[in-house]
């Protein structure tokens, strides 16, 4: 962790210097434990304020969006694979950006410390290559690192970028993945009632801050669908019918291009499981156009394109 | 004021039972990771063993989604039905100091000048608020230095003080002692009972003393309008409403009609300056176009311009937007760059 952080401040001052980026995104120390902030390098100087460990879990690509500057970002291999759908999207200019790689295993999800605590606050939180040792008022654990992992880091299957312009430190194995979809596939195994039942628990959760929405790095709309007014397209109540027409279309929407970074769920303030939807229809379209999204710059959305070998049982005669 | 009572901790059950029998009782619940203020049912049982709601309990009284009224249309007529009040009695227990303040400030906004907002004045006068003192602040409060305290009274009609196995109520408002009169078999506190309560408040108090710097933030904001720093502050924020829909003391809302041909309802909702909308015009033209003007409004508005009409920061230090915002943009840190201006 230390050489990766050291080599990232190596490059980045390196590409301010030599101008080929007008500015660094990465991440620097949050003003909380296990919490990362984004952080906005311009002056090779400055370099030192970049950090790099288990807590950098912003997508930081959505920064890239309507940049005019050159940028050089660090990205995880989620990361980098949301910039790949951007690029491919146009919506982030290939020469504007070097995308610098970082292999990630996996990164925290405080939430999940956080629940075994009942309600007592993280002091200090010092992470080692597989411990997470925490301390706060009168209490000190060491907790195993791997099952603290976000949902996401435990389902990955690209933890190294496929897509990058220079690579910091030595690839990571990746993960084997029989057990990706099977969170979903419990939920697949419910009868109707109870997916209704489990989905209307979720989404009733909802208080309509749309901060998965804004945090995700796919979902750039200059307007998205829930602000159009004239006419109102969609009700703006936290009814569960409103959260609920939300969060499906957000996850339709989403369809073919996400990448599973998780960061929907985690930075949800009301806890609701939304990778249930997105995991979801990711494997769809896994299934219908074996496709994952962000692996190529050749790539072309598949629900953007027709392919005579496309299934089309759902065409009822 | 009455002298202050004891209750023993292994009788709260009691004590909610008696509030029960004229009031519906609403407490913090373990919902999920996280408690919320809910209604209680009949006989159960809850802990004050929590450091506060994700929420706060302003939803109480200005709900996230609140009908004003609802209409039927016939060929004849339309016939429109007004939302029924709030009459019954109720009582919220565990409130922590900083939300019951934030109250006082809702009240202000909502009952100052011509328009007196009903709907919300309503559900405050037929509630009566219990509070919770802060024995350990967390490490994200900052209620002292913006004036309030975590064994602050305002906006409280009794105040809960937990010293070790027992709580010692303090009555704050004739409203607090009609209840804690009811209560007939509570103890009075005794002299070394206050002592502890005193200490604790001293400790609390200690705790916070450093937690942020403030001193003519007002008057520096006065002059701040067009000033560089806003275009870095906004820099990593998101433009998501997290901060907004946790606080204790925004109180924006929008107002929708949802139509069909035979009927439908107007609807107030929370809404927040953090979204695009909030201020787009009908033009078209939004003079707060970018994350910048909508992140410098909500400073401004908490810190200079609600001082300017109420004499106080529109912020409690209730810390939830430090804790829950999806970038760590930390208004502390917001302040001291300002501060140091």
């Amino acid at each position: 962790m230390a050489q990766i952080q050291d080599s990232i401040r190596e490059i980045a001052e390196k590409l301010l210097k030599e101008k080929k980026v007008d500015i660094i995104l990465g991440y620097e120390k949050g003003t909380l434990p296990l919490r990362t902030t984004p952080c906005f390098v311009k002056n090779p100087d400055d370099v030192a304020k970049l950090v790099w460990n288990d807590c950098c879990d912003i997508p930081l690509s959505k920064y890239l969006i309507d940049m005019t500057q050159k940028a050089g970002v660090i990205a995880k291999g989620c990361d980098a694979r949301s910039i790949v759908v951007c690029i491919n999207e146009k919506q982030i200019d290939r020469d504007n950006v070097v995308i610098i790689g970082v292999p990630c295993q996996g990164i925290i999800d405080r939430k999940k410390i956080e629940a075994e605590l009942n309600g007592k606050e993280i002091l200090e939180a010092e992470v080692t290559d597989d411990r997470v040792l925490i301390k706060g008022k009168n209490f000190e654990r060491t907790l195993q690192k791997k099952s603290y992992l976000s949902d996401s880091c435990v389902t990955c299957k690209h933890r190294n970028p496929p897509v990058s312009d220079i690579m910091v430190g030595e690839k990571v194995p990746e993960q084997d993945q029989k057990e990706e979809f099977a969170e979903i596939m419990k939920i697949e195994a419910k009868s109707p009632d109870e997916r209704w039942a489990f989905f209307s628990k979720e989404l009733e959760k909802c208080i309509r801050c749309y901060a998965c929405r804004n945090v995700c790095p796919l979902c750039y709309c200059s307007e998205c669908f829930v602000d159009k007014t004239m006419p109102l397209w969609f009700g703006k109540t936290n009814d569960v019918s409103d959260t609920m027409i939300y969060h499906i279309v957000r996850a339709l929407h989403v369809a073919g291009r996400c990448v599973d970074c998780g960061a929907c769920s985690r930075v949800c303030p009301m806890d609701i499981n939304l990778r249930a939807l997105t995991k979801k229809i990711e494997k769809i379209v896994k299934d219908r156009f074996n496709h994952e999204a962000g692996l190529s710059l050749e790539e072309t959305p598949p629900l953007g394109t027709f392919k005579l070998e496309d299934t089309q049982e759902f065409i009822i005669e | 004021m009455t002298k202050s009572k004891i209750l023993e901790k292994d009788r709260l059950k009691d004590f909610i039972d008696e509030l029960s029998k004229e009031n519906e009782v609403l407490a913090p619940i373990k919902t999920n990771n996280y408690f919320q203020f809910k209604e209680l049912s009949q006989g159960e049982e809850i802990s004050l063993d929590y450091q506060n709601t994700k929420q706060p309990p302003k939803e109480v009284f200005l709900p996230q989604t609140e009908v004003l009224f609802t209409y039927r249309t016939d060929e004849e007529e339309i016939k429109i039905k007004a939302s029924p009040s709030q009459k019954e009695k109720r009582v919220i227990l565990g409130i922590r100091p900083c939300d019951a303040r934030a109250l006082v400030l809702l009240d202000r906004f909502f009952s100052s000048g011509d328009y007196k907002d009903n709907l919300y004045l309503e559900k405050r006068e037929n509630t009566a608020i219990i509070g919770l003192a802060c024995n350990s602040p967390l490490s994200t409060c900052f209620c002292l230095p913006l004036g309030g305290s975590p064994f602050g009274g305002e906006g409280l009609d009794l105040l809960l003080k937990d010293i070790n196995d027992k709580y010692l109520i303090e009555t704050i408002t004739n409203q607090g002692e009609k209840l804690i009169k009811k209560v007939k078999w509570l103890k009075d506190a005794t002299k070394e009972d206050e002592e502890k309560a005193k200490t604790k408040k001293e400790d609390a108090e200690n705790a916070l003393k450093n937690a942020l710097t403030v001193k003519g933030l007002k008057n520096k904001l006065d002059s701040m309008f067009e000033a560089p720093l806003w275009d870095q502050i906004h820099r990593k924020c998101v433009g998501c409403g997290v901060c907004s829909f946790l606080c204790p003391t925004c109180t924006c809302f929008d107002v929708l009609d949802e139509m069909t041909p035979s009927g439908g309802r107007r609807v107030r909702i929370w809404d927040t300056c953090q979204f695009p909308l909030f201020t787009k015009e009908a033009s078209g033209f939004n003079p707060r176009p970018s994350s910048k003007e909508r992140m410098r409004q909500r400073i401004m508005h908490k810190f200079n311009y609600f001082p300017k009409d109420f004499e106080v920061f529109s912020c409690v230090g209730c810390g939830r937007c430090i804790q829950a915002c999806p970038v760590n943009l930390d208004i502390r840190e917001v302040i001291t760059t300002i501060m140091a201006n």
